[in-house]
């Protein structure tokens, strides 16, 4: 299978005067169409591997390769570029724009990259939001949903431009277990159909254990590193 | 473009308090600014007007003699000279002592020609009668109140040189100015040169100066003076009113400084609620970053706001001027009712007071944008 990732040598260090240092010689690499759980304690540094990953920080050392290229030789405005078209976030704390619906808030990424909204782009992005279950909110302001329907529209928005890589960070962190498993498969079902390669922070085991590799990771370090088969 | 104009226009009305308000600020800023430069121009104009209008800008007489011999001069040369001149007439003015019942006073008797009234207007202060060819003189009023005088009355005139006429009255005027209505009477130029044995002499030459181009009446007397000889003194109005051009050039620089500090005011206004925005809107600056937004998109949502609020500000504001000067000119009146202040609206003080606001506007949001184009996502992400 070919890498559509590679993570070489990043060490992260926070501070100015004292240093404190968060990764140590993080070493990964990703299969494309994979779907992989990070899992770790709190504070063991999951949020910064997977930030660095997708460009919003910078490693102290060491390379982030997406599609054989680095990202440090990428100028901001083409980190920018790869941001929109090419990863998907999903947050813990959704972020979505308060003052656009949940359809505008899904077609954001694609309006950023292609200016205006096409009605089959619209077509997708009520699709989309049909998959998360939220074809009755669509309309509705951002701020007016609840914390699971603004969850699940940063989801449809994740995947609105077909990114290559999903990133998400706890994407079901404070979700009831049912929700909780219907995101699941959500997820799963696009990494099947589309091929989509997900790097999902987790706490919950019962997804980590349905991963096809589960990355541990412990004071910084990869502890733990399992694929099924 | 079209989604930073979205986003803009989503964050303003999201705030709509905030911008109504800053829009207000705007619109009175604007409309201040107008309502100032439009009455200091229409001041100055009416102090112009009273002090040279029914006047001529530049006047050539003799240097030498008492009289121009008006075949030394070609008067359409003179016209060709300038074409910024736009009237030029001549009259003979004779001193003379007149004697109405019993009464002496003196009075200039003016020769003039049909081109006078191009410059002094004078059919239009003619009362009663009007200039006849013939030993007839036109009067003020004033002397036809004090006399009880009526048209084709005898005056008995007393030249400088003793010797003695008697005129008829075909007429009479009124300026309106004391100094003009005690001293002068009209009639026609020719007669005037037969009577008084002054053929083909004249007091002066007098050029009127298209409205416009008031101020350049001394370039235009430096012009006619290189053209004629050294024997003519040329005069314009701009040495003989050193003082109110002093007076006005103050008014003038006061003016534009108040303008400044109300321009200022509004900069300093949108600058600081916008820069209040991009506080409040740090997140949603973040979260679209991380989506993929390029800088210069992101700074160009607070220009966006920028244009939008200055645009807004601006139409309001020019129509609150104009309604404040309106009023200014309904209500700040005169006893006979005609305002005190003459204003007219051009389009160039509207189109000036637009751009100030547009180029007020961008500038205040350029502050802003850069902050916004500083915002790391990362910031966002992390602090929740
Ligand atoms: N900006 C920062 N400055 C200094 N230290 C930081 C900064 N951001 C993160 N850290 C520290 O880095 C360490 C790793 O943080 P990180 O957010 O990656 O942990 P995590 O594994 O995602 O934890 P959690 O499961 O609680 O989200 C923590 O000790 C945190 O305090
Ligand atoms: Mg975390």
């Amino acid at each position: 299978m070919k890498n559509i990732l590679e993570i070489r040598k990043v060490n992260k260090f926070y501070g100015d005067q004292i240093k404190n240092q968060v990764l140590f010689d993080i070493n990964l690499l990703i299969e494309e169409g994979s779907f992989n759980a990070i899992i770790g304690a709190s504070g063991s540094g999951k949020s910064t591997l997977l930030n660095i990953i997708g460009s919003l920080d910078v490693p102290t050392s060491g390379e982030i390769l997406i599609g054989g290229r680095i990202e440090s030789h990428m100028t901001s405005d083409r980190l920018a570029e790869i941001r929109n078209e090419v990863l998907g976030f999903i947050f813990q704390f959704h972020y979505l724009l308060p003052e656009f619906t949940a359809l505008e808030n899904v077609l954001i990424p694609y309006q950023i990259k292609h200016g205006k909204i096409t009605k089959e782009a619209k077509q997708r992005a009520l699709e989309l939001l049909k998959e998360v279950g939220l074809e009755k909110v669509e309309n509705n302001l951002a701020s007016n949903l609840s914390g699971g329907e603004q969850q699940r529209v940063a989801i449809a928005r994740a995947l609105i431009n077909n990114p290559k890589i999903i990133l998400a960070d706890e994407p079901t962190g404070n979700l009831d277990s049912k929700t909780t498993n219907i995101i699941y498969d959500i997820l799963r079902n696009i990494n099947k159909k589309y091929n989509t390669t997900f790097l999902i922070i987790t706490h919950d085991e019962n997804i980590a254990k349905k991963a096809d590799r589960i990355i541990e990771i412990k004071d910084g370090k990869i502890f733990n590193d399992t694929k099924k088969d | 473009m079209k989604l930073s104009y979205k986003i803009a226009k989503r964050f303003l009305k999201s705030n709509k308090n905030q911008t109504v308000l800053i829009i207000l600020g705007i619109s009175v800023g604007i409309a201040v600014q107008l309502f100032i430069s439009l009455l200091i121009t229409g001041l100055q104009e009416s102090l112009i007007n009273k002090t040279i209008g029914n006047n001529s800008q530049i006047s050539i007489t003799s240097f030498t003699q008492d009289y121009i011999n008006k075949e030394e001069i070609n008067i359409n040369n003179l016209y060709n000279l300038d074409d910024k001149i736009e009237d030029i007439t001549y009259y003979l003015d004779i001193n003379s002592l007149a004697n109405i019942s019993d009464d002496n006073f003196n009075l200039i008797i003016r020769g003039i020609d049909d081109s006078y009234d191009s410059i002094y207007n004078l059919n239009k202060h003619i009362t009663s009668g009007k200039i006849k060819r013939g030993n007839y003189i036109i009067l003020s009023e004033n002397y036809k109140n004090k006399y009880n005088l009526k048209i084709n009355d005898a005056i008995k005139i007393l030249a400088n040189d003793q010797s003695t006429f008697e005129l008829k009255i075909s007429g009479f005027y009124k300026y309106g100015v004391k100094a003009l209505d005690d001293t002068l009477s009209f009639m026609n130029l020719n007669d005037a040169q037969n009577l008084f044995d002054k053929k083909n002499k004249i007091s002066s030459i007098q050029i009127g100066i298209s409205n416009k181009n008031i101020f350049q009446a001394d370039e235009i007397s430096k012009n006619i003076d290189n053209y004629l000889s050294n024997n003519y003194e040329i005069d314009n109005w701009k040495e003989n009113n050193e003082d109110l051009l002093s007076g006005l050039n103050g008014q003038s620089i006061s003016s534009i400084i108040i303008q400044i500090f109300v321009v200022v005011s509004v900069v300093l206004g949108i600058s600081s609620v916008l820069a209040i925005s991009v506080m409040q809107k740090a997140k949603q600056i973040g979260i679209l970053k991380a989506m993929g937004i390029k800088n210069k998109k992101a700074a160009s949502i607070f220009l966006i706001q920028g244009i939008i609020l200055g645009t807004l500000g601006a139409i309001i504001g020019i129509i609150l001027g104009i309604i404040l000067l309106l009023l200014f000119t309904t209500f700040a009146t005169n006893p006979d009712n005609t305002p005190i202040v003459e204003i007219t609206i051009t389009y160039i003080s509207i189109i000036t007071a637009f751009l100030v606001a547009i180029i007020s506007s961008i500038l205040a949001s350029l502050i802003p944008a850069l902050k916004s184009c500083k915002l790391n996502p990362i910031d966002i992400i992390r602090n929740n």
